[in-house]
């Protein structure tokens, strides 16, 4: 049951390669493994939420020593939005992508992508999650690279370098830290490094694990790579790239300074909160200086994983909740908004805002559909944005931190000026060039329509959600669930 | 030997690192290739050296006998070796062909992502014809 998620996918890979000729059957393929994805996540939620953690230990050895595959609530959570997402990108790529791209592989590619991230998200050892991250890291650099264009491969190189040392890094670490505990599971990790001192090396490495999924996951000071390459392809791998692998990054940090990193927790989280500060900071006046639609977006990106880091960094129970709220809301937030960039580049031809306009009076339900995850994003009520930095500004009032608590409310207030930059330019600014008029394709509609009514319900009827993240965030700050879990039993 | 090989580690790294500061995208992929060998080299000596004793279990006993090299960082150095390889396989053909698009290995003129690029127009039409 853990591992269906990533063999579905993995199989679907391996028959859209057999099938490489054929695009309407590697099509058929994508959709059902990416449909299937999200059913059996779906059920594996049910099942962990009524049951507790799922393990499964690979090849029946037992904990410390094999492979583990465990599933707790956040790790469902986000297995589920990678199916739901990863359906709905595969239907808007039937629309969205072109002959070339799809004839060299864009759908094994789009499966092994899928495969990498349910991989990281349901593994429990950390040297299986440096693998997961080169299998979905792999897929993505020839992703982005696909097509071939001059900015592409530009952008691919800046991509890949970066990319590639933060995997050197992550490997160093985790080499060092098989040095210091002889163990790589992630249950048997938190009981041994609670006994090692001095704390300083434990702290060392902690630093090691946040630079190198940072510079995964673009915070703060590492985040130069992405907005010089994810507005390079096209616009369904951007939205599959902003929705899903950043996010990996994310979740990363937060297994990791959540299960294993406790023993600093004064220094480790105070930094993270400080870096979760300065990325949104730093990603929204970035997003300011930009023109272009998708490289505005990418800065709102970096943006954004500013505020799963506050939650991480307050370290209270309703802060990651909000943290786990954020990212479900942040995902389908911005999945959106790369899909409406796309279709409005359909119509007007540019993504550049200057050349862009007239959208609302040719398209006014491509305008609703824009503003609706827009202003989601920004954080205004009821939508699903409002609440989950609610729940982040309340914990962050009742932790007393009340600097990060201004920067965020100010950052909001920023992302609106932006949000509202894109309406003006793109929307209601008169038409600089004559719009091309084309017929509503609903393999592009329907993904943008299905997802916005998501965000919309998420918004108006958040308290399932806020409650699942609560459960979820407990379970995190209580290890010795996890532990008790996969090593069956408490030492 | 342990001393020995963290000089050398030291010394790939330190290498690797400088390689990655020059502006050639040729050199940034050799400093890449030598920071992951010398990752590779730490995950072994992390996992002690003793050369000549197999870690072989005798019968009847629970472990092997006292100073014996843990054979699992061993097995990690192979998944890290392949996948090394792979990833370096595929870097080398992308700065190839970024080299045979822009005319350029000097990373200051990679700057299309950023600024807005004035030789996107003359996208070479001959290709488009090869392809």
């Amino acid at each position: 049951m853990v591992v269906l998620p990533v063999l579905i996918t993995l199989l679907a890979a391996i028959l859209c390669i057999f099938m490489f000729r054929s695009r309407s059957w590697q099509q058929k393929i994508t959709l059902a493994s990416s449909g299937g994805h999200f059913a059996i996540s779906l059920t594996l939620l049910w099942v962990v939420q009524r049951k507790g953690i799922q393990v499964l230990q690979v090849g029946n050895w037992p904990a410390p020593f094999g492979i583990t595959l465990a599933v707790d609530l956040m790790s469902a959570l986000m297995l589920v939005i990678t199916g739901f997402i990863g359906f709905w990108i595969a239907v808007y790529s039937i629309g969205g992508i072109d002959e070339q791209r799809a004839s060299y592989g864009f759908y094994p590619l789009f499966n092994l992508l899928l495969t990498g991230v349910s991989g990281a998200f349901s593994t429990g050892d950390l040297f299986n999650l440096y693998v997961w991250f080169e299998v979905m890291l792999t897929a993505s650099f020839v992703l982005i690279a696909l097509g071939g264009e001059r900015a592409q491969l530009e952008g691919a190189t800046k991509y890949v370098i970066l990319n590639l040392i933060a995997s050197i890094l992550f490997l160093t670490a985790t080499g060092l830290l098989y040095a210091l505990t002889g163990t790589l599971n992630m249950a048997d990790l938190a009981i041994r490094l609670a006994g090692i001192s001095p704390k300083e090396l434990v702290t060392t490495l902690a630093i090691l694990y946040l630079v190198a999924f940072g510079i995964k996951s673009a915070i703060f000071p590492f985040f130069f790579w992405l907005p010089a390459s994810y507005h390079t392809p096209p616009v369904v791998v951007t939205a599959l790239f902003s929705g899903l692998l950043t996010k990996v990054g994310v979740y990363a940090l937060i297994r990791v300074f959540t299960l294993i990193f406790v023993a600093d927790i004064p220094f480790t989280h105070t930094l993270l909160l400080a870096l979760g500060g300065f990325t949104m900071v730093t990603g929204v006046l970035g997003a300011a200086a930009q023109w272009e639609i998708r490289r505005l977006l990418s800065f709102h990106i970096i943006s954004q994983i500013g505020y799963l880091l506050m939650g991480l960094g307050l370290f209270t129970q309703n802060a990651i909740a909000g943290s786990i709220y954020f990212m479900v809301h942040v995902i389908l937030a911005k999945t959106i908004l790369f899909l409406v960039a796309g279709a409005a580049e359909r119509i007007s031809g540019s993504y550049d805002l200057k050349q862009m306009g007239g959208l609302y009076r040719q398209e006014p339900a491509l305008a609703l559909l824009f503003a609706l995850p827009a202003l989601s994003l920004a954080g205004l009520p009821p939508l699903s944005g409002f609440f989950a930095k609610l729940i982040l500004v309340k914990a962050g009032l009742e932790s007393g931190s009340y600097p990060i608590v201004i920067t965020a409310l100010a950052v909001s207030f920023l992302t609106l000026f932006s949000m509202s930059k894109i309406w003006g330019e793109a929307f209601w600014k008169p038409a600089p060039a004559q719009l091309k008029k084309r017929p509503k394709n609903p393999y592009i509609w329907i993904p943008i329509l299905v997802l916005t009514l998501t965000v919309v319900v998420i918004g108006l009827w958040s308290e399932p959600l806020y409650r699942f993240s609560y459960q979820a965030a407990g379970q995190l700050l209580d290890s010795s669930i996890y532990i008790q879990a996969v090593m069956g039993k408490i030492p | 030997m342990t001393y020995l090989l963290a000089i050398l580690i030291g010394a790939l790294f330190s290498a690797g690192l400088y390689m990655m500061m020059r502006r050639s995208l040729v050199k940034i992929l050799i400093g890449l290739l030598l920071l992951s060998n010398a990752v590779n080299l730490l995950i072994f000596t992390a996992g002690r050296l003793v050369p000549g004793r197999p870690p072989l279990i005798p019968a009847g006993a629970e472990l092997p006998e006292a100073p014996f090299a843990d054979p699992l960082p061993q097995a990690l150095i192979l998944t890290a070796i392949v996948i090394s390889f792979g990833v370096a396989a595929f870097a080398i053909v992308l700065i190839r062909q970024t080299y045979q698009k822009i005319g350029t290995d000097d990373l200051n003129e990679l700057r299309c992502t950023d600024l807005p690029c004035s030789m996107e127009i003359e996208e070479p039409a001959a290709e488009k014809e090869g392809q």
